[in-house]
Formats: C-alpha cells, sequence, structure tokens
C-alpha cells in the first residue's frame, strides 16, 4: 500500500470518529450546548483542555524552533506550561464559583457596567479570531501535504470539518471529541519519537534520551550535538545567546497569555466544583507535558539526524550527492518548503551556517559558495518519521496527529467566539429578551460566520501563522488576564478602573504589534523591525507583558482616583472567594 | 462578625499559599531557566547543566507539583474553614 493511501486511511478513520462523538453528543439546552451541563470529570475535562489548548503551533511548530535555535526557544516550553500555574491558583476556582458561563460574563458583573463587558467581548473576538486564523493555516499546509491537494483545497476540506461538529455538537460533541483528539495527537507525537530515541540513545523514554547517550559515539547526546552544529559554523545549541531580557519577557507574555485565553479559560466553567477546577488545571498540565517534554527531544534528536543524513561521514567529510538523497527530501522539495541550490556546482548538498564569519575561512577552503539546503523549520515535525526512515503507518499517524491538534483548537476557539456573540453580545447588550432557541441560533450562525472569516482569512493570511498566534497571545495577555484577577483579588479595582485599564493594554499592545509588523499585518507599512525594535530590545512578541503591566497600573491608579465599588460588588467578590455554594450558582 | 472573621483568615491563609507558590514559580523558570543559568553552569546534566534541564524540562515538572500542592492544600484549608462544597 503505497503512502498517499495509508494518510487517507489515518486521516479518514480518525475523522470519522470526531465526528460520530460529535452526533452522539448532541446538545440539547443552551446550558448543555457552552458547558455540556457541567457533569465533566476532571480527568476527561483536563484532557480536552489539553487537546483544546495545543494547536498546530505546540504539535507541528514548536519543536522545529526548538531544533534550528536549541536553548533560546525554551521560552516556548516554559511560557506554554508556566500559564497553568497562573489560571489554577489565579483565577480557575474562582471564575467556577462564579458560576455564568462565559469570561466577560464575569467581567461585565464584577465591574458592574456593560461598557466593561462589551470592551472584553472585543477583546475576546479580537484575540480568538486571530488564533483561529493561524490554525487555519496550519490546517490548509497539512492537508496540502498529506492528501496532496492543493493548500485551498485542504483548508475548504478541514473547515468544513471544523464546522460541522461545533455546530452541531456543541461544547459536549466538542469535549468528547477533543478526548479523542488529544488521544489521537499525543499517540502521533510520541511514537515516532520512541522510536527515533531508541535508534539514537537506546532509551525509550525520549524525554530521558534527551539527557542520555548518543549511542553510536559514545558522548551525550547534547555534547555530541552541539559539537556538531559548531563544526558547521553554527551557534551551539545548549547556549544562551540571545538578549536575556527580551526572552524573559516574551516567556511572561506567552504565560499571561495562556492564562488570558478564552478558550482554555471556558473550560474551568465545566466541572462540578470549585475543587474540580483546581484539579481540573492540574490534569489538564499532566496531559500537556506529555508533549511537551517530549518536544525538546524531538527537537534536538531530528537535529542530529537531518546533520547526520547530510553528512553521513561525519562533517569533515564530503556532504551526500544530491542525486542520492532520501526520498523524502524530494517529496518535500514538491512543497516548496525544503529547497536545494547548488551554488559550488559540485553536485553535493552544502549544509552550513554561511552568515558565520569565523567559519568562513574553513568553507572556502573546502571550496563551498555558501549554504545550499533551506529547510523550513515548521516541516521539522511532519518530516520526523520520513527522516528517521520509520515505516509508512507511522507517518499517517503523525499526519492524522497534527490535523487533531489544529482542528481540536479551532474548534474550541470558535465555540468561544460564538458564546461571546450570542451570549454576551446580543443576549447582553442587544436583545435581552432573546428565546433560548433563538440565543442558540445565533451561537450557531456566530460560529458559522466565524468560520468563514477564519478560512477566507487563512487562504489569505494577514501574515505568517506565528506573527497572528503571538497577536493573540499579546492581546490575551494585556487585556483580559489583568482584568480577571484584579476583579478576584481586589475589591477596590471599579468600573472605570477595569475599562481604563483593559482598554490601555489591548491598544498599547495592537498598536506596538502593528508597527513592527505593519498596520493590519500590511507589508511594508512597519516603522520598526524586530530586529531593531522600538523599546531597548523589547521585540513586538514579548510586548504582551508590558501591556498587561500597563493594564495593572492604569486599572490601580484611576480606580484610586474615582469612587470605591458598591456594598453589592464587594459582596459578589467576598463571595466568590469562597467555594461553598458553587452548585446554587449554576443557573440564572 | 464571626463568620467574617473566619473568611478573612481563609483568605490570608489562600493569599499567602498562593505567594509561596509563584515565588517558586518564578524561581524554577525565570530563576533557574535563565537569570541564574550562570550560576547552575557547574552542575552538569546529561551533555550540559542543569540550567538547560530546567529551561527544557524541570520548570515544567515543578509547575505540575505546584498545581496538585495547591489543589490538595486549598481543599484541606477548605475543610478547616468549613467552607468546602
Amino acid at each position: 500500500m503505497d503512502q498517499f493511501t495509508l494518510n487517507w486511511i489515518f486521516i479518514g478513520a480518525s475523522f470519522l470518529l470526531y465526528i460520530g462523538i460529535a452526533i452522539w453528543a448532541r446538545a440539547g439546552s443552551t446550558s448543555e450546548f457552552y458547558a455540556a451541563g457541567r457533569g465533566i470529570h476532571p480527568v476527561t475535562n483536563g484532557m480536552a483542555t489539553a487537546a483544546d489548548w495545543m494547536s498546530a503551533a505546540s504539535f507541528i511548530s514548536m519543536a522545529g524552533l526548538i531544533a534550528f535555535t536549541g536553548y533560546d526557544n525554551s521560552s516556548f516550553l516554559m511560557g506554554w506550561t508556566g500559564g497553568y500555574v497562573l489560571l489554577a491558583l489565579l483565577l480557575a476556582p474562582y471564575l467556577r464559583k462564579f458560576g455564568k458561563f462565559t469570561v466577560s460574563e464575569f467581567i461585565g458583573d464584577r465591574f458592574y457596567s456593560p461598557t466593561a463587558r462589551l470592551v472584553a467581548v472585543i477583546c475576546l473576538i479580537v484575540a480568538s479570531v486571530t488564533y483561529v486564523i493561524g490554525q487555519m493555516t496550519g490546517v490548509g499546509v497539512a492537508f496540502g501535504r498529506f492528501l496532496e491537494v492543493s493548500n485551498t483545497t485542504g483548508l475548504l476540506i478541514g473547515a468544513a470539518v471544523v464546522f460541522a461538529y461545533a455546530v452541531f455538537g456543541g461544547m459536549k460533541g466538542v469535549t468528547y471529541t477533543q478526548v479523542a483528539q488529544y488521544c489521537v495527537l499525543i499517540v502521533a507525537y510520541t511514537i515516532p519519537a520512541i522510536f527515533i530515541s531508541l535508534q539514537l540513545t537506546g532509551n525509550p523514554i525520549p524525554a530521558l534520551g534527551l539527557f542520555g547517550e548518543h549511542t553510536a559515539s559514545g558522548e551525550p547526546l547534547l555534547a555530541k550535538l552541539d559539537s556538531l552544529v559548531e563544526e558547521l559554523g553554527f551557534a551551539n545549541y545548549t547556549g544562551h545567546h540571545g538578549d536575556t531580557f527580551n526572552m524573559v519577557l516574551f516567556t511572561l507574555s506567552l504565560m499571561i497569555g495562556t492564562a488570558g485565553l478564552p478558550h482554555v479559560i471556558m473550560r474551568f466553567f465545566t466541572v462540578p466544583k470549585v475543587a474540580d477546577a483546581r484539579w481540573s488545571a492540574g490534569w489538564a498540565l499532566v496531559f500537556i507535558a506529555l508533549l511537551y517534554l517530549t518536544a525538546p527531544a524531538v527537537g534536538a534528536m531530528a537535529r542530529l539526524n537531518l546533520i547526520t543524513t547530510v553528512f553521513p561521514e561525519g562533517t569533515a567529510s564530503a556532504p551526500i550527492d544530491y542525486e542520492a538523497r532520501p526520498d523524502w527530501m524530494a517529496t518535500w522539495e514538491k512543497t516548496g518548503l525544503l529547497s536545494f541550490e547548488d551554488k559550488n556546482g559540485d553536485g553535493k548538498i552544502q549544509w552550513y551556517n554561511d552568515g558565520s564569519d569565523a567559519f568562513a575561512a574553513t568553507a572556502t577552503e573546502r571550496g563551498w559558495a555558501g549554504s545550499e539546503l533551506t529547510v523550513n523549520r515548521d516541516i521539522l515535525v511532519l518530516a520526523n518519521p520520513e527522516i528517521a526512515q520509520l515505516p509508512g503507518w507511522v507517518i499517517a499517524l503523525v499526519a492524522a496527529g497534527g490535523l487533531a491538534a489544529a482542528l481540536s483548537t479551532a474548534a474550541g476557539l470558535l465555540l468561544a467566539i460564538s458564546s461571546a456573540v450570542s451570549h454576551d453580545l446580543i443576549k447582553g447588550a442587544i436583545n435581552p429578551n432573546i428565546s433560548e432557541k433563538g440565543e442558540l441560533l445565533s451561537a450557531r450562525i456566530a460560529m458559522a460566520v466565524a468560520i468563514v472569516v477564519a478560512t477566507y482569512l487563512g487562504l489569505n493570511p494577514p501574515g505568517f501563522a506565528a506573527q497572528t498566534v503571538a497577536l493573540a497571545f499579546g492581546l490575551a495577555a494585556a487585556s483580559i488576564f489583568p482584568a480577571l484577577m484584579m476583579g478576584i483579588f481586589s475589591k477596590r479595582i471599579n468600573n472605570t478602573g477595569a475599562v481604563a485599564g483593559m482598554l490601555v493594554g489591548l491598544l498599547t499592545t495592537l498598536i506596538y504589534i502593528f508597527l513592527h509588523k505593519g498596520w493590519f499585518f500590511i507589508p511594508d507599512t512597519n516603522s520598526f523591525t524586530d530586529a531593531d525594535p522600538l523599546l531597548g530590545t523589547i521585540k513586538s512578541t514579548s510586548f504582551g507583558a508590558v501591556g498587561a503591566l500597563l493594564n495593572f497600573a492604569t486599572a490601580f491608579i484611576v480606580s484610586n482616583a474615582t469612587k470605591a465599588p458598591p456594598q453589592e460588588i464587594q459582596d459578589l467578590v467576598e463571595s466568590v472567594r469562597i467555594p461553598r455554594g458553587a452548585g446554587a450558582a449554576v443557573d440564572h | 462578625m464571626a463568620d467574617n472573621s473566619s473568611s478573612n483568615a481563609y483568605w490570608a491563609a489562600n493569599v499567602r499559599i498562593i505567594l509561596v507558590s509563584l515565588v517558586i514559580w518564578a524561581v524554577v523558570s525565570f530563576g533557574f531557566g535563565i537569570l541564574l543559568r550562570p550560576m547552575l553552569a557547574g552542575i552538569s546534566v546529561g551533555g550540559t547543566d542543569l540550567g538547560f534541564w530546567f529551561a527544557q524540562q524541570g520548570s515544567i515538572l515543578v509547575f505540575l507539583a505546584l498545581i496538585f500542592f495547591y489543589a490538595w492544600r486549598m481543599n484541606k484549608l477548605d475543610r478547616e474553614h468549613g467552607v468546602e462544597e
């Protein structure tokens, strides 16, 4: 059976599973649609949260980014897991106790202001839509590669599938579908990693293999990798090369952004008790950590395998002939994401750091005229099983896993968007007397509109997926998280302070990103670049932490200059802090 | 009001646990993983140093321990103050 057929079988079977679950769990009432009737067990909820959280960025992109940069990209690992500590300690239990459906509902009630609720809804919609665009782009690329169809066709198929189960299933469908998706994606991520770890280190656990011994050379794996990359003029893998201050801010932005993203916070509304909300965050991180502890091993081992594929006789000897290259290189060349240019005309693939002055003399001496191989970082995880020459079914499994990661996140975000529009915007602001049926209908229409917009923008993305995702994180960090945290931990922050804080955080972050990435991502409209940022060494991706700080400061100053919140709001804060009575607050 | 003073003690205890947890959270990630890495350079772990391990794996394991500790400690605190569900 050829690879193409295998891919179709694995992807097709996994989709049938997801759609089957969505139909089986079709939602009835509005309460079931949004929060699955609050009957979800913490472990189940944790698994679904993990699938929701781990998107194409975690599955497809992250290990590749780590592989090519090494230590300096550890920010992704710490940032995208450390946010769960903030979520578990500072938000989840209290929001569950509050007992409403959406994040903006909490902000609207706590700050006793429809304006605050509206500002929160706008923040949520902007952050979620930009995040979905990135996912849809990922869906298109993965479908295109594995089904050997065009990017556009791949994207349209993906959009149709997300639409089907998110619209007809509601959150219950999504919750159980996401449990299935988690299983598919974690198996798909781990199996090739186990094979590769066994090949290189003899250790079946990739996370331990990373710090184990490279059996072929007898050296520690990371020491071997450091010496290999240095021999080709690259910066060493384990060293710290980037700016320290920016690395701290970037990590912090990712952490705060994680705790401010509505589709993740919403998960904690679906457990029965406050105590369960606490456990749920822990279980979510357990399931996330299974992938995140493996990812640095996948990255390091893929880099090592890539170097030994190109230089089978060692980095001091000649690299392989282009004509003798492995099949996977030829396959990826078709997508344009991997390319070879024979600069010195010797028919061999020289791959080294031609930007390094220290290495230039060695390169000239060997007759090398520039690095001839270009590898897109995003293909590394998908190409990984092929690089390690694993069987065809493993490759097909990775394809299904990558799609599960992208689709599950897209579906969770769509749900957050639809409830923001129908529940907060329409029922909360435009037509408070809307019937339950009407509300459900408008939720589904909102979802359909959101997916059409996301698909359209996914076809014509405003920038690279990573840029769009960075915007989503920065916005969530700068706007939502501070408002939620202050709403729980301070009784003094009032309506004016919260609205001013959110607006300052949102706008400064948005403007800083636009100044560096172009206004509304239109190319060449930027005034600065991330290589030479406006403020010191702060890149636009790291600005979310600064925006959050400005939000906190503004809210604090404005609140203290204006009137304290009324007594009933202070009582509300008091009641949110105490777990007792959460069950009674469900209906409203 | 007796009720109120009990809930104030509960909240103060909660905030104390959160603060201690967040200090540990910051020390393992921003500290050991980034800023204090040069200090840990002498301790070698599998071909590199302890700071690299904290940045890529260690901090994640500590985060996990922190969340489960907090859940366990708070559920106990809820019962001590009689505010559990």
